[in-house]
């Protein structure tokens, strides 16, 4: 039961200790600062469900956040839609995307199915560039007194970091309850062996097409809060393929298949990038760090630090998921 | 009585190589059928056509009735039709227990976890592998190895179950176990359909023989039958003259 599991508990105090930083002495900059360590967590956790926990690849990932993003900004700002409900539609209307998407690519394996998400992030932001209702290349804005409804500007900073939280949270409770299901187990099988799965009996295509669906909603959602929040979304940064590949390096960090692992790589790399990209020297290095990352993880501690906590305490691995 | 499997006109071609051709047999409730030929003789191709990993060019599986041609394998493992492989494919990452959990969650019951789990220990007790259920499958040996690929299968309740050369590489302590293990599930009502090298094993488990040779049925019959017939001697040791020889020396 997921309800006696220790790591929900970890997961609720993680959620509760990034609501209760910023809002302690109402600390308006490190705020700032953790909604993108929670977008962070909340990207890297659904990665994990297809990289980590079914074996595929997936370069695109950025393509849900980014279109749950132009979504929700559209129902939200555009059609005058309560900012809940547009980013609860923009999620929605992602997954099922992805799951017609996920039917059509998922019969590619390995790196043909990496390369058809690449494809796939690059048409999206093509089509998307010249999609008129959305504003072509310079994108949708919200309008200042679009804010008023969440009780002005200020607040609705606040409501949006909130809901972000919310949503890490429940991106990691959904990693975790997928971990412990049965249909956790037949994604594992599908990682580990896709041929020996389905004489096993998992129904592939469909188990496949399913968690790629699953793997988009939350990120849509997010990017719908976040674009939101933000006040404006275009193609160029809705889209970012840096972004994407940022991604696969927090997850690798952190330990791919594992749903502590997703999270603290998503945080760290975080934090990392930001201190980076705000120090004079070395905001032109981000990305060569972040190459520089993914080799060592790769070479010398495939499993990340969680992997590498397994092995330093292997009682761990019985608590720590 | 209706046969439990029934195998007609199965053709496929891999190119230019016809791997099985207009192969028909039948498999009973109960029975141990056995499949032997020598290597390339398409057996563990008959194998994938039965149980739907590859589709027949030609030729139909009937399984308990039901036309089961070109059904996808997971559809056939829950209509009761379970199977091992040749080279063995354990779930790496995952322990022996887990791997023979999937078995018991997918297979013909469709268990949840907390049933599958139960089921899975006491299918690692039947191949006496409960003393590694929480070790990697990895770490195994390959008589190991081989041993999981039969509980997995077991696990998933199966009226039939192929097997594969599951005493290829494995030494004689092993292999007469392993020989007491396949008596244990026929005994306990599931049917089998093996493939084996050994022919000292295969001809005292069976209850009827099928020969392949290059892709086609070359005999049929009981382990006596084969064994002396003359084609089946030529198509093993090669020599056209054999069985008269052998005959001239009886
Ligand atoms: N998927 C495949 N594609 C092409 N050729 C294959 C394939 N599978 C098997 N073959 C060929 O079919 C023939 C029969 O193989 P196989 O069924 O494995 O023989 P056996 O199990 O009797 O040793 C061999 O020549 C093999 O190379
Ligand atoms: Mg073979």
């Amino acid at each position: 039961m997921i309800l006696r599991h220790p790591v929900l508990y970890i997961i609720l105090a993680f959620a509760a200790i990034m609501v209760w930083l910023p809002l302690h002495g109402n600390n308006v900059s490190l705020r700032e600062d953790l909604i993108l360590v929670a977008i962070a967590v909340i990207l890297a956790s659904n990665l994990n469900l297809m990289i980590g926990y079914t074996g595929y690849v997936n370069f695109g990932h950025i393509v849900f956040y980014g279109l749950g993003g132009y979504i929700g900004l559209y129902l939200a700002a555009e059609k005058g839609w309560n900012l809940v409900l547009a980013a609860l539609l923009a999620g929605v209307g992602v997954s099922l995307f992805a799951l017609v998407l996920g039917l059509g690519i998922l019969r590619l394996r390995g790196a043909y199915f990496a390369l058809a998400t690449i494809g796939i992030l690059v048409a999206v932001q093509s089509f998307v560039a010249n999609f008129d209702p959305w504003g072509r290349s310079t994108g949708l804005y919200v309008s200042f007194d679009a804010y008023e409804k969440l009780g002005g500007a200020r607040h609705a900073l606040w409501v949006t970091y909130f809901l972000v939280i919310a949503v890490m949270a429940l991106s990691m409770i959904l990693s975790l309850g997928i971990k412990m299901s049965k249909f956790g187990l037949g994604l594992f099988a599908i990682r580990e062996d896709e041929g020996a799965a389905v004489v096993l009996g998992v129904n592939t295509t469909v188990y496949k097409a399913i968690i790629y669906s699953v793997s988009a909603f939350l990120p849509a959602v997010a990017g719908a809060l976040m674009f939101y929040k933000n006040g404006m979304i275009d193609p160029s940064i809705a889209f970012e393929f840096m972004l994407s590949l940022e991604g696969i390096v927090m997850l690798m960090l952190g330990g791919k298949g594992t749903v502590i692992g997703a999270a603290l790589g998503g945080g760290l790399y975080e934090k990392l990038r930001s201190y980076l990209l705000t120090s004079p020297k070395l905001s032109n290095f981000h990305l060569v760090i972040a190459g520089g990352l993914l080799l060592v993880v790769v070479l010398f501690a495939p499993g990340g630090l969680i992997g590498w906590l397994y092995k330093a305490v292997p009682r761990s691995r019985k608590v720590l998921e | 009585m209706m046969p439990l499997l029934e195998v007609s006109g199965i053709t496929k071609r891999f190119g230019g190589l016809l791997a099985v051709s207009d192969v028909g047999f039948t498999v009973g409730e109960r029975e141990i059928l056995g499949l032997i030929g020598p290597n390339g003789a398409g057996k563990t191709t008959l194998f994938n056509l039965v149980n739907g990993v590859i589709k027949p060019d030609k030729g139909t599986v009937k399984f308990c009735g039901q036309d089961i041609t070109s059904h996808p394998p997971n559809e056939v493992v829950h209509l009761g039709l379970a199977r091992t492989h040749q080279i063995v494919k354990p779930l790496h990452g995952m322990s022996v227990l887990e791997n023979v959990i999937v078995g018991a969650c997918f297979g013909r019951d469709y268990l949840h976890l907390r049933p599958a789990r139960k089921v899975a220990m006491e299918v690692l007790e039947r191949v006496n592998l409960a003393d590694h259920s929480d070790k990697a499958a990895s770490s195994l040996t390959i008589a190991g190895k081989k041993r999981l690929e039969v509980a997995r299968a077991l696990a998933a309740n199966p009226k039939l179950l192929l097997l594969d050369e599951v005493l290829a590489g494995l030494n004689p302590t092993e292999i007469e176990y392993m020989i007491g293990i396949v008596r244990g599930i026929r005994d306990s009502g599931i049917s089998v359909f093996m493939i084996e090298h050994v022919m000292q094993a295969i001809m005292s488990l069976s209850d009827r023989l099928v020969v392949l040779s290059f892709g086609q049925k070359l005999a049929e019959g009981t382990p006596l039958e084969v064994a002396r017939d003359p084609q089946v001697i030529e198509a093993y040791l090669g020599d056209p003259d054999i069985a008269t020889k052998l005959k001239e020396k009886n």
